[in-house]
């Protein structure tokens, strides 16, 4: 059931990928102070709202498996919090591409970037402590800790690099978001490719949720075979 | 209060500890000031650049010194398990976490007494014009990494590596915290008042405080009985 | 008192694959003393340490008369000696007893008793750092029974102790007992657990082999429950 779910969301979401590739290089107009290159843009603002669903998913999957103690939220946790790193590390990526080309820079101390830098930091830290922990119920439990103490940070973080970047006029790089300025075209086209990568996202969360409770079917049926001696 | 009051037994206990044996204040004390001199040979600064980045300088002193010393902090009950005596004592682990980083938040305003003075010597700073409002900014950031530090330091404890992951996942964490630390003290150095536009580094401040103490005094139980 | 004084349900304990413990239930009444036996790796201290509510199990639960073992109330009357001494060797004899005392609401008085009938009064103010080894184990004695606990979970508490510990131990225990508190000790000194104990159980990878009364047999005869009950192996 689960692996036709997958195929069906994976039938939809390619042609939508290729569709929605085809016409941000072809089809959408030019930007009109930047020219053709900010059409990386549609790669770096949709990741940045998949990788937020990624770690808010993961932030109720842990509380939810504090208070429940099912393993399988633990599942959901680690594999939302995995898919969020991937697409965050696209959304810096292509930011600092973005910023190479249009400033020069590879890297500037303005809020979003700093911002994206610190919670991708926050988030692996969270994958390196689950390496460090042998014992699955013990890993869940702290990481799930962890995942909580980690989302209420970087959501404290967001406004203090906003208040130190408002303090401290810098290079002014704000990535402009869907906001009245944006052409039709424009806007519509960053929509569908949110919604192309947020399908892309819960194909990797499914792949990977799968992967995770296959491994719990491996350690069960261990068990079983420890227990019968 | 109950747990107040079995929190206060573990932090004077972990103080007499520390005061008996010197292991971290030593060793904190010694790095701190060998830091202050890297810095002066790294930047070699003039005073109109201290009054720049001399908040920021003093605040990285710190952070290395607290993640020294809450490293310690559950570490010293592994030898001969005395954390399994604390835990199944009738005090909560609530209060052992709240214990713990009072004796943490003690030792650490302890050595950032000696560290000022060092600062103003070595750096030439006059740091005592706003005196009350620094004592101020120093308690509540230092609470922040003792806290923080003090929780971490019990979710790491049975780790390999704890020496290295603590201060990994705790410094990310409270760059919210330190980054107001460091505005507000910057300012504080200079001996002005701190300006109105400002108050929100201190709203900030206290706002992560709150916060944090409160999801640590909550989990701390869960943290602590495996 | 609600019911009996420990009582385990459908207990099962996971360290990773490993199952520690497999449905591990009994009950035990006031007063009973409890010898639990089994080899090295058997679960005894696992299951000891659930008890004391230092673990948690994986499935079924653990009450300690009728409450839940987390509760401050519950843990202010047990009593824990575990493997390790448990004690601060920074600190003197009188400091650790007076802060984990602390932490149980034990009066001054009753600290200097303690020291007293433990044999260590005069070096009370020394780091126990300095203290030899039957020193410490006494000490440790000292802790754990220091609050009067209804209930003692003492985990192979005769290992590596000399004679005169295991005389003051035995002494307290029987006085313990006498007193109608609930003790459950795990050991591999099966000679001084049979004297002690009223009832025996049998651990045996994680499984509850045997649980029933200390017959003059298992006194007599000490290796006769393991032949008896155990696997071979």
């Amino acid at each position: 059931m689960r692996t036709k779910i997958i195929l069906a969301l994976g039938a939809i979401t390619l042609p939508f990928l290729l569709r929605n590739l085809h016409m941000i290089i072809f089809l959408v107009p030019d930007d009109l102070e930047q020219g053709p290159v900010y059409r990386i843009f549609y790669y770096h603002l949709p990741p940045y709202f998949v990788a937020a669903m990624g770690y808010f998913t993961a932030m109720v999957a842990s509380i939810l498996y504090l208070v429940k103690k099912d393993q399988k939220y633990d599942a959901i946790a680690v594999s939302a919090t995995e898919i969020g790193l991937a697409f965050a590390a696209v959304n810096l990526i292509t930011g600092m591409i973005w910023g190479r080309i249009s400033w020069g820079i590879w890297w500037a101390w303005d809020a979003r970037l700093t911002w994206a830098l610190i919670g991708w930091l926050v988030y692996f830290g969270y994958l390196v402590l689950r390496r460090a922990i042998d014992d699955p119920t013990e890993r869940a439990k702290i990481s799930a800790v962890l995942s909580i103490f980690a989302s209420a940070s970087v959501a404290i973080t967001y406004k203090a690099i906003e208040w130190w970047r408002t303090q401290h006029p810098g290079p002014v790089l704000s990535i402009r978001t869907g906001g009245g300025t944006l052409d039709p075209a424009m806007e519509n086209m960053l929509y569908e490719n949110t919604l192309a990568l947020l399908l892309l996202g819960a194909i990797f969360l499914l792949v990977r949720l799968r992967q995770e409770e296959v491994q719990r079917e491996i350690d069960g049926l261990r068990r079983f075979v420890h227990a019968g001696n | 209060m109950t747990m107040l009051r079995h929190a206060a037994v573990i932090a004077t206990k972990d103080l007499r500890s520390e005061l008996r044996t010197k292991e971290s204040i030593n060793s904190t004390l010694s790095f701190s000031v060998v830091i202050l001199l890297l810095f002066a040979f790294a930047f070699d600064p003039s005073p109109d650049m201290i009054a720049e980045f001399g908040g920021g300088l003093l605040w990285i002193v710190f952070v290395f010194a607290g993640a020294l010393i809450v490293n310690r902090s559950f570490a010293r009950e592994l030898p001969n398990d005395c954390i399994d005596v604390l835990v199944s004592s009738p005090a909560s682990g609530a209060s052992l976490f709240l214990g713990k980083a009072l004796a943490s938040f003690v030792l650490l305003a302890g050595v950032e007494c000696i560290c000022l003075p060092a600062f103003g010597i070595l750096y030439n700073v006059t740091w005592w014009r706003s005196l009350g409002g620094l004592i101020g900014v120093l308690a509540l950031g230092t609470w922040s990494m003792a806290c923080v530090g003090t929780f971490f330091s019990a979710l790491t404890v049975n780790l390999r590596l704890r020496e290295l992951m603590l201060p990994m996942l705790m410094y990310p964490i409270l760059i919210p915290s330190l980054l107001s630390a460091m505005m507000l003290t910057n300012t504080l150095l200079t001996g002005q008042p701190i300006p109105s536009d400002f108050t929100v580094w201190l709203r900030l401040l206290i706002g992560f405080n709150i916060i944090f103490t409160t999801l640590s005094v909550y989990l701390a139980e869960t943290v602590l009985v495996r | 008192m609600s019911g009996p004084a420990v009582a385990a349900a459908g207990v099962w304990k996971y360290f990773g694959d490993y199952p520690a413990l497999r449905d591990v239930r009994f009950e035990l009444g006031e007063g009973e003393c409890l010898a639990l036996l089994g080899r090295n790796g058997a679960g005894k201290t696992t299951l000891l340490r659930i008890l004391a509510g230092l673990s948690g199990a994986s499935k079924g639960g653990v009450a300690i008369d009728g409450g839940d073992v987390r509760a401050s109330a519950t843990r202010a009357r047990v009593g824990w000696l575990g493997h390790s001494i448990g004690l601060y060797d920074e600190l003197s004899a009188r400091e650790n007893l007076r802060t984990f005392g602390a932490l149980y609401g034990v009066k001054a008085a009753t600290i200097s008793e303690w020291l007293e009938r433990v044999n260590l009064s005069h070096v009370a103010d020394a780091p126990v750092r300095e203290y030899s080894r039957g020193m410490r184990q006494r000490l440790a004695v000292a802790r754990a029974f220091l609050h009067g606990p209804r209930l003692l979970l003492l985990d192979e508490p005769f290992t590596s102790l000399d004679d005169k510990a295991i005389a003051l131990l035995q002494g307290l225990l029987a006085a313990a007992r006498a007193d109608g508190a609930t003790i459950i000790l795990s050991t591999h000194q099966i000679r001084e657990a049979m004297e002690l104990a009223s009832l025996v159980a049998l651990l045996d990878r994680g499984k509850l082999v045997h649980y029933g009364e200390r017959t003059t047999e298992m006194l007599n005869d000490p290796g006769y429950l393991y032949r008896t009950y155990g696997s071979a192996a």
